[in-house]
């Protein structure tokens, strides 16, 4: 049976290809902090059960550490030139999307088809769905292109260098999350939270959620740092445990709900502020004026689509 | 009840606030968490460590990179700016409402990066879209082509935001999966992405009928007359004489404006 495990070597495989290249490439002058961080996320992928709870722990160290210390650069894989794509997208047009859109196929089509196969852990078959997309689209790729056989993972770490430390950001903070709720941060701001609700107002509570969430990330600047608080404090306890809401359906909204926040926050700089400056616009928050007008309904939207679509059965 | 625990939360907001890494700012919050909640430094460190493993799936979306990488390499960005290249003889508001569709859909099949700001945006759509103000409105000031900008790159966002999660494999859907794993609830990410359809329909018709209401308000400028503040908004432009009212920003974005301190 293909499980994550397969998933995980197949990563790991990828990692340490992007590691071996970075090694052999001249001209990053910062080629081994990059082959040391891709190193360790491929030991990660490929060992990281066996290498305990400590050693795990001393390996987050390790990458935050080159990252930390700015050891990392921009490789310059070899790629073809502007020119040659323009007349290759040319000559290809439209199709050039298909490769692409192999992979998403394959995941829907397999999660709704092979979820009871036995072929694979059904627990997972959306993400093994995907890698087989991803190895679909490969093989459709040279059989159509016919690059030369390292293209696409020199091309995979051009766009993996261009990502760099914060590839590893969204994993930081679901384990930041974990650590949160070892202490109880999630106690404490359900505690301020349940001294707001009037007792037992599931509207008040879906609010302080969706709403909590939205603030949350303007502060933070960003919803993946808000989602394990605001969830660990109000979402589960109260909505989840407490008035048994739909789970999928609250927190896949309650995400949106602070992806609202994000749009009116200049502590998301990279969405916000960046543009800005890329623009030329004088003023810095004028992206950050413009959106707020589509942020604040739809804010409102997803606290009502919570409250509806979270606790139809109850 | 003591507020210590909450330090975390606090040292991860000074610490992105100051620009420093996040992943520093990340690391030194969990290991100051860990400790103000009375646990030994390599019993914090091996709590981080197993959570880390725990949630190497959220990094697995990655795996896609070869793939993209192998279609830009044959021109699928030139695709994607020749695509958009197309609608040209649009209005403002139409254009990015175009954009707005085009950026939903691709995102919500995971194909996040073939536009962007760096990608799509400063080279074309915002080009394109101040082109076409200036047709809609050719006495359009400086403080209307600043709007017109900005629209383009909000439009980027919100169709990125609200189109990404409907994609399965996209990072935060694979982190409340994995949250939701650690508190013992065993969610597929297809259940998870499905609710994000009606929020990106949503999206689509809010911020839709916001770009058609900047149309209004660039071809009709005496609109707005009766609006009062809007000739006094920054300094510079009110240089360009009576065309100053044409640009202002709609009603809801009556704000402080910090033009005044360029």
């Amino acid at each position: 049976m293909i499980t994550l495990e397969h998933l995980y070597l197949l990563a790991g495989a990828m990692f340490a290809a992007f590691a071996v290249l970075s090694l052999g490439d001249r001209d990053n002058r910062k080629r081994f902090g990059n082959a040391a961080f891709w190193a360790l996320v491929a030991a990660s992928f490929f060992a990281g059960d066996r290498l305990g709870d400590l050693g795990n722990g001393l390996l987050v160290l390790c990458l935050v550490a080159i990252a930390g210390l700015g050891g990392m650069g921009r490789g310059h894989p070899p790629t073809t030139t502007p020119e040659e794509r323009a007349a290759s997208s040319e000559r290809r047009g439209n199709l050039l999307f298909l490769p692409a859109l192999i992979i998403p196929a394959t995941a829907l089509l397999g999660t709704l088809l092979l979820k009871d196969s036995g072929w694979i852990d059904p627990k997972q078959v959306t993400l093994v769905s995907l890698g087989a997309g991803v190895l679909l689209a490969l093989a459709a790729g040279y059989a159509w292109l016919r690059p030369p056989v390292l293209a696409p993972l020199q091309e995979g770490r051009r766009l993996m260098d261009s990502v760099g430390w914060a590839a590893v950001l969204p994993q930081m903070l679901a384990a930041l999350g974990a650590v949160f709720a070892l202490a109880g941060v999630g106690q404490v701001v359900g505690g301020i939270a349940q001294g707001m609700l009037p007792d037992g107002s599931l509207f008040a509570a879906v609010a302080v959620y969706a709403i909590g969430m939205a603030v949350f990330t303007m502060i933070m600047g960003n919803a993946f740092a808000a989602f394990p608080v605001m969830t660990g404090a109000v979402g589960l306890p109260i909505l989840i445990h407490h008035f048994h809401g739909d789970p999928a359906a609250i927190c896949a909204i309650g995400m949106l709900a602070g992806f609202c926040g994000t749009l009116m926050t200049p502590m998301a700089a990279n969405f916000n502020i960046v543009p800005a400056a890329l623009l030329d616009l004088k003023d810095r928050n004028a992206v950050v004026k413009a959106q707020v007008g589509t942020a604040l309904p739809l804010l409102a939207c997803n606290l009502l689509l919570i409250y509806f679509l979270g606790f139809r059965q109850t | 009840m003591t507020y210590l625990p909450l330090l975390g939360i606090l040292l991860v907001v000074a610490g992105f606030a100051l620009r420093l890494n996040p992943l520093l700012v990340v690391t030194v919050a969990a290991v100051a968490t860990g400790l103000i909640a009375g646990k030994p430094l390599l019993v914090v460190v091996a709590a981080f460590g197993k959570a880390f493993n725990d949630n190497r799936f959220v990094t697995i979306i990655y795996i896609l990179l070869p793939v993209i990488g192998l279609l830009e390499r044959y021109g699928l960005q030139q695709r994607a700016r020749t695509l958009i290249g197309g609608m040209k003889r649009a209005t403002t508001g139409r254009l990015l409402l175009a954009y707005l569709l085009f950026r939903q859909v691709t995102a919500s099949l995971g194909l996040t990066s073939v536009a962007g700001h760096p990608q799509t945006v400063r080279p074309l759509v915002a080009p394109m879209a101040e082109a076409a103000a200036e047709k809609q409105d050719p006495d359009i000031d400086e403080a209307g082509r600043e709007r017109v900008k900005a629209y383009a790159a909000a439009t980027d966002n919100v169709g990125n935001f609200f189109g990404e999660d409907i994609f399965i494999a996209i990072g935060s859907i694979l982190l409340m999966v994995g949250f939701l794993a650690q508190n013992g609830i065993t969610l597929a990410p297809l259940e998870l992405s499905v609710y994000a359809v009606p929020t990106a329909v949503l999206a689509f018709l809010i911020h839709g009928a916001r770009l058609l209401w900047l149309d209004r308000s660039l071809s009709s400028p005496s609109r707005r007359d009766g609006e009062g503040d809007r000739a006094t908004r920054g300094g510079g432009a009110a240089a360009v004489g009576p065309s100053t009212a044409f640009g202002g920003p709609p009603p809801h974005e009556a704000s402080p404006h910090r033009e005044d301190l360029r």
